[in-house]
Order: structure tokens, then C-alpha cells, then sequence
């Protein structure tokens, strides 16, 4: 019920102590909406304090206006008894101008006082409504196809990016002294010093919990000792490397694609051009050199740690003794065990400074296409690193490796 | 026959198949101070993107002395060019930001690195900051600087993207005394993007205007002129700062 309905006849004492109650509570609009007839169309007549309070209950009266129009051809807002109207109320308005010059309805503002006339003039309420362009919502199918053709631009970026790198290698071979090892020395303390804490912990609770789950099926068979060969060859093949490039990715990949990104919106990679340096040799070369060159000895430590958390498990749990422990993991672990792990972890550095560069230097559009090309290359290394994982497997189960 | 040192001809530029401005043709002679004028959108910025090579083009060429656009990377800068928010790099302090590319380019001592990077941010009035960060720098500290760097192989050539914008009046019109300085001084020529009006009046002497609409050149002479004697409306409209009728 608004103020208009409430001035009508027959309104009895108990619906006026009523409507304060809800005005006090807020529930009744400051503001008045009648709604009267007019040959072919409706005259809506606004009166009080239309202001930012009242502008839910005023978008509620312009919804069911919209809804209730049947064949009118014409609407009349007369402002007239508009007391004051902010910019929130006269945006509402105009929306329903609009809406109503969508479906071929004239609406006009007329009347109300001078302040109101500017508040009208200043949010266009007198100039002709423009054309709506109406977007079509995509369907799920061109949703699809969209991403999917997005997919494939990104693949041809990211080879077309590996190509420039293999040019801008081999520029750096004919060139050494041009390779940026102020920065290649910065990457190894960031991506590898920094980082070891967050690697031991971590690969030391992967050993522990790998341990521990098998410990209990190992020990229901008398095969305790087994663990041992169980921890050693995981961590060596397969957990030691794959974990040390989630965290790598995790730390150093996202903030390579986030400092490139800033860089590139900032203008910082096209003043580097103009000064003659190439970006990939000057950014991306020196940080996936230092990213190879640092991965295999994390992942050394990392292998290191696992064994020694599998130890843990292996004393305390299974009371194997340390010695029993090393002899039965020297037995089951080879030498290719180790070194197919470095190699790896070299293979998914590599990887991660490309990916990451590339997302950091494909950036556009300000702050918030430095959090999307980091998100992207935080999603694009993990995918690539377990299907680099899973080629490493194939080749090295095919050669018997 | 013009001495020009720029030349631009039937120029169309654009990104996937929009077009931004089509077969443009202006030529900016040496020791110019040469305006690229028009409203927000209409392509000024990608102009000089264009003009420095940081893009290509999608047809006609562009000539900077007896050839087209240097190759900007592997080599040492043959010009300056200052980016609109400068463009410093923040890990490095000023004084290595201008003496950058010189420790890379040439087979300099530190010391005379250090030399040339104090006198090129003494000439943008920049005493002394060689060793504070781009971040401690007021707006138009950091542009000063960034023209120190575009200046520091000596460039004959200057192309400066909105230098005066975003800047208090006081340092916009320093900004305008140091290009004035620098043109008149070294004989340098100058391309800058802008559309504050005060600037091309002070400091243009030849300008074109691009539009939006007809994706091109509406306008092009000395700015006092045109804004005497144009009877295009849209040139009117910008040298009197007129409102768009809406």
C-alpha cells in the first residue's frame, strides 16, 4: 500500500496507525505512485521524496508497470508532486523508458520543479532513448565451440611462443654474454633457496603418509620390510619430481605469470623493446634457466626427505630399524630410479617457466588480466606437468626403463 | 621536396577485422614537434604504436629516415620513445633505468655510464635521483624520467605518448618547457600523442587530427591555424572545447 492508496476515502484510524508502523519499519515507500488512465496509455503520477531509500520499493512499482502493460501505447510520468529525486530513482526511470522504447512504448517526464527538471535533463530523461542492442544469450553449443576455439588459439600461442624460445635459444648460444644471469641468479634464490622449507614439508608428509598407508596392508602379509622399497622407488620416480613442480608451480610459476602480467599492462615489456632488448631473451630465458638449473636439486631433497619421512613410519610403526630400512632401499632403489627423477624435474621446469611466461606476456587488460593469465598458468603447468608425467611413464615403460 | 624524416603512407590499421583508421598518408619533417590529435578511441596511441613498430600494420608503409620502422630488438635504440605512465621498471632504481640499454649496448665503464645517466636526468631537471625507485617518484618525476631514458643513446628522434596527461598543471607545463627545450636545443624532432589543448598550442607545430568516424585524417597544418580558420565541426568542437550535441 503506498501514501496515494492511503489518502483515499474510507480509510479507517487502524490502517493509518498501520501504514506508520510499517513506514517506521520500513516497509512502506516515502514516496507516492499513482496510476491513472489516459486515452491509449497510463499516466503515472510520482509525489514525495524519491531518493536511494525508496529505490528498491520504486523498482518493484516499475517492474509490475512493465509486467501489467497490455496494448498502451503511451506512458506519462509526471513528476509534479516530486518533492526531491536522486540520481538512483531517476536511473530507474530512465530504465523504464527504455524498456518501454523497447517494446514501442512513447514515455515522456513532464512537470515537477526546477531541480527536478535538471535531475531529469542530466540523466537524459528528455533526449530520445537509443536503440537497444539486444544480446542473444549463447546457447550451450556456441558456449562449447567458443572455449573450444579459444582451447586451440591457445595451443597455436603456446607453440608458436616455443618456437620463438627455440630462435631466442639459439640466439643466446651465438651470444652468451647477452643472457641476463643477474636475473637467471635471482630466479635459482627465489624458486630454489627460498623454496626448500615449503619442499621438505611437504615431501617429507608425502613420505610419511605414503608409508603409513601402506604399512598397514605390508604388515597384514609379514612384508614390513617392503616399505622401504615402496617409499624409495615413489619418491624417486614418480612423487619426488611431480610434487617439487606443484610447488614450484604453485610458488614461482604464478608469480612469473603475475610479475610479467604487471609488466605488460604496465608497459614495462613494450619499453624493454623499444630499448632494444627481446623480452624472451631478457625475461623468459634468464628465469627457465634458472628454473632448470635449481629443480633437480629440490627434487633431490625432496626425494631425500620422503625416504627419511618413510623411515619414520617405517621405525615407529612397523619397529624396523634404520639399517634394515637403507639396506632393503639401497636394494630396491637403482641409480636410473634417481636420475630418470632429475631428468623429469628438469622437463617440468622447463615447462613451467614457458607456460608462465607465456600467460605473463600474453596478458591484457589491467589488474584483472593479471589474475586470469595467472590463474590460466597455474591450471595450464599442472595439466601439462601430469601429462608430461604420464608420457615420461609410457616412454620410459616402453624402453624398459 | 620536404625534408621529412617520417614517412607514413596509406596506412590501415586495425586488430582481427576491425579496422581502426584506414589508408592514412602524413608526412613529419625533421625537427618537427608533430601532434597526433583527435578524441578518446579514435586511434592515436595504436598510431604510434604503429610509428615505433610495436605493431604491424595491416597495409601501407611507414618510412623513418632512408627506411622503414627499425628492427626495435638486437640492436641499440636509433629512438626515444616515452610510454604514457612512463614505464620504468620498478625492480630497477632511475639511475639504472637510464643507464639501462647503455650497459648493454655499449662497451662503456660503469663510471661513464654513471656520468651520462647523472647528466641525462640533470637535463630532465632530475638532480640526484639516481638511486631512489620509480615508486618513490611523483607522476611527473616519473615521466621526466622515462624521457631521461628515451634520451640516453641520443636519440634524433622522440615519440612520447600523452606525456602531459594525468599530470597538475604546473608539472604538465614543465613537461612542455623541457620538450620545447629539447626540440629547440638538440634539434630534436618529436612525435607526441595528446589531446590537451594547452600542450598543442604550446609546443606543436605541425599536427594532424584522426576521427573516429571516418577512420582517418579530418584535419592536419599548424593548431593555431586550424583552430582560427577550420570549418570542419568536429575540429571546432575540439580546438573551442565544445560539448558533443547529445
Amino acid at each position: 500500500m503506498t501514501r496515494a492508496d492511503a489518502d483515499s476515502p474510507g480509510l479507517d484510524a487502524l490502517t493509518v496507525f498501520g501504514d506508520r508502523i510499517s513506514r517506521v519499519a520500513g516497509y512502506l515507500p516515502e514516496f507516492t505512485w499513482t496510476v491513472s488512465a489516459l486515452p491509449e496509455g497510463v499516466r503515472v503520477e510520482l509525489g514525495g521524496q524519491i531518493t536511494i531509500e525508496e529505490a528498491p520499493a520504486l523498482w518493484k512499482r516499475v517492474s509490475e508497470l512493465l509486467e501489467q502493460l497490455g496494448g498502451q501505447t503511451r506512458v506519462q510520468i509526471d513528476n509534479s508532486r516530486v518533492e526531491v529525486i536522486d540520481g538512483a530513482c531517476m536511473a530507474l526511470l530512465v530504465h523504464l523508458r527504455s524498456e518501454l522504447k523497447a517494446r514501442r512504448v512513447h514515455c515522456e517526464f513532464t512537470g515537477g520543479s526546477p531541480a527536478v527538471r535538471r535531475i531529469v535533463d542530466l540523466y537524459g530523461g528528455r533526449r530520445r532513448p537509443k536503440k537497444r542492442r539486444i544480446r542473444r544469450p549463447k546457447n550451450a553449443v556456441e558456449q562449447v565451440g567458443q572455449a573450444t576455439v579459444e582451447m586451440f588459439g591457445e595451443t597455436v600461442a603456446i607453440l608458436d611462443f616455443l618456437g620463438q624460445l627455440v630462435v631466442a635459444t639459439w640466439n643466446a648460444f651465438r651470444h652468451p654474454s647477452r643472457i641476463n644471469i643477474r636475473d637467471a641468479a635471482l630466479t635459482m634464490e627465489r624458486a630454489g633457496a627460498d623454496a626448500v622449507p615449503i619442499v621438505l614439508l611437504i615431501n617429507f608428509l608425502i613420505g610419511f603418509v605414503m608409508a603409513y598407508q601402506s604399512a598397514v596392508q605390508l604388515h597384514a602379509f609379514g612384508a614390513d620390510i617392503y616399505v622401504a622399497d615402496l617409499v624409495g622407488v615413489s619418491m624417486t620416480r614418480e612423487l619426488g619430481p611431480l610434487m617439487t613442480a606443484i610447488i614450484v608451480c604453485g610458488r614461482t610459476g604464478a608469480a612469473f605469470a603475475a610479475e610479467l602480467g604487471t609488466m605488460k599492462v604496465a608497459e614495462e615489456v613494450d619499453a624493454l623493446r623499444t630499448l632494444g632488448f627481446m623480452p624472451l631473451q631478457h625475461l623468459v630465458m634468464p628465469r627457465m634457466l634458472g628454473l632448470v638449473l635449481v629443480a633437480p636439486f629440490l627434487t633431490l631433497l625432496a626425494d631425500a626427505i620422503g625416504i627419511a619421512g618413510g623411515l619414520v613410519v617405517a621405525a615407529t610403526v612397523l619397529n624396523l630399524s634404520p639399517s634394515a630400512y637403507w639396506v632393503e632401499l639401497t636394494s630396491a632403489v637403482k641409480g636410473w630410479d634417481v636420475w630418470s627423477g632429475t631428468l623429469k624435474s628438469m622437463v617440468f621446469a622447463a615447462a613451467i617457466g614457458m607456460i608462465a611466461c607465456q600467460q605473463g606476456l600474453a596478458t591484457s587488460g589491467g589488474a584483472e588480466g593479471v589474475g586470469r593469465r595467472t590463474t590460466s598458468a597455474v591450471v595450464s603447468i599442472l595439466f601439462t606437468l601430469i601429462l608430461l608425467d604420464a608420457v615420461f611413464t609410457l616412454v620410459f615403460g616402453a624402453l624398459g626403463l | 621536396m620536404t625534408d621529412a624524416l617520417i614517412r607514413v603512407e596509406e596506412l590501415t590499421l586495425g586488430w582481427g577485422k576491425h579496422v581502426l583508421l584506414s589508408h592514412v598518408t602524413f608526412e613529419v619533417e625533421r625537427g618537427d614537434v608533430f601532434v597526433i590529435l583527435g578524441g578518446s578511441g579514435c586511434g592515436k596511441s595504436t598510431l604510434l604504436r604503429h610509428l615505433i613498430g610495436l605493431e604491424e600494420p595491416m597495409a601501407g608503409t611507414i618510412s623513418i629516415g632512408s627506411t622503414g620502422v627499425p628492427e626495435l630488438e638486437g640492436a641499440a635504440p636509433e629512438f626515444g620513445v616515452m610510454f604514457q605512465s612512463g614505464a620504468l621498471f620498478s625492480s630497477m632504481t632511475v639511475g639504472e633505468n637510464v643507464g639501462f640499454a647503455l650497459q648493454e649496448w655499449t662497451d662503456l665503464p660503469s663510471e661513464a655510464i654513471n656520468a651520462i645517466v647523472k647528466a641525462k636526468l640533470a637535463l630532465v631537471g632530475l638532480e640526484g635521483s639516481e638511486d631512489k625507485l620509480p615508486a618513490e617518484l611523483s607522476g611527473g618525476m616519473k615521466k621526466r624520467a622515462a624521457i631521461a631514458r628515451a634520451m640516453a643513446f641520443e636519440p634524433n628522434l622522440l615519440f612520447l605518448d600523452e606525456p602531459s596527461a594525468g599530470l597538475d598543471p604546473v608539472s604538465a607545463a614543465e613537461l612542455d618547457e623541457l620538450i620545447i627545450a629539447l626540440n629547440r636545443g638538440l634539434g630534436l624532432t618529436v612525435v607526441m600523442v595528446t589531446h590537451e589543448l594547452e600542450s598543442i598550442f604550446k609546443v606543436g607545430k605541425h599536427c594532424i587530427m584522426l576521427d573516429k568516424e571516418s577512420k582517418g585524417i579530418i584535419a592536419a597544418g599548424d593548431p593555431r591555424e586550424l583552430k582560427e580558420t577550420s570549418k570542419d565541426p568536429k575540429v571546432h568542437q575540439f580546438f573551442h572545447r565544445e560539448a558533443r550535441v547529445r
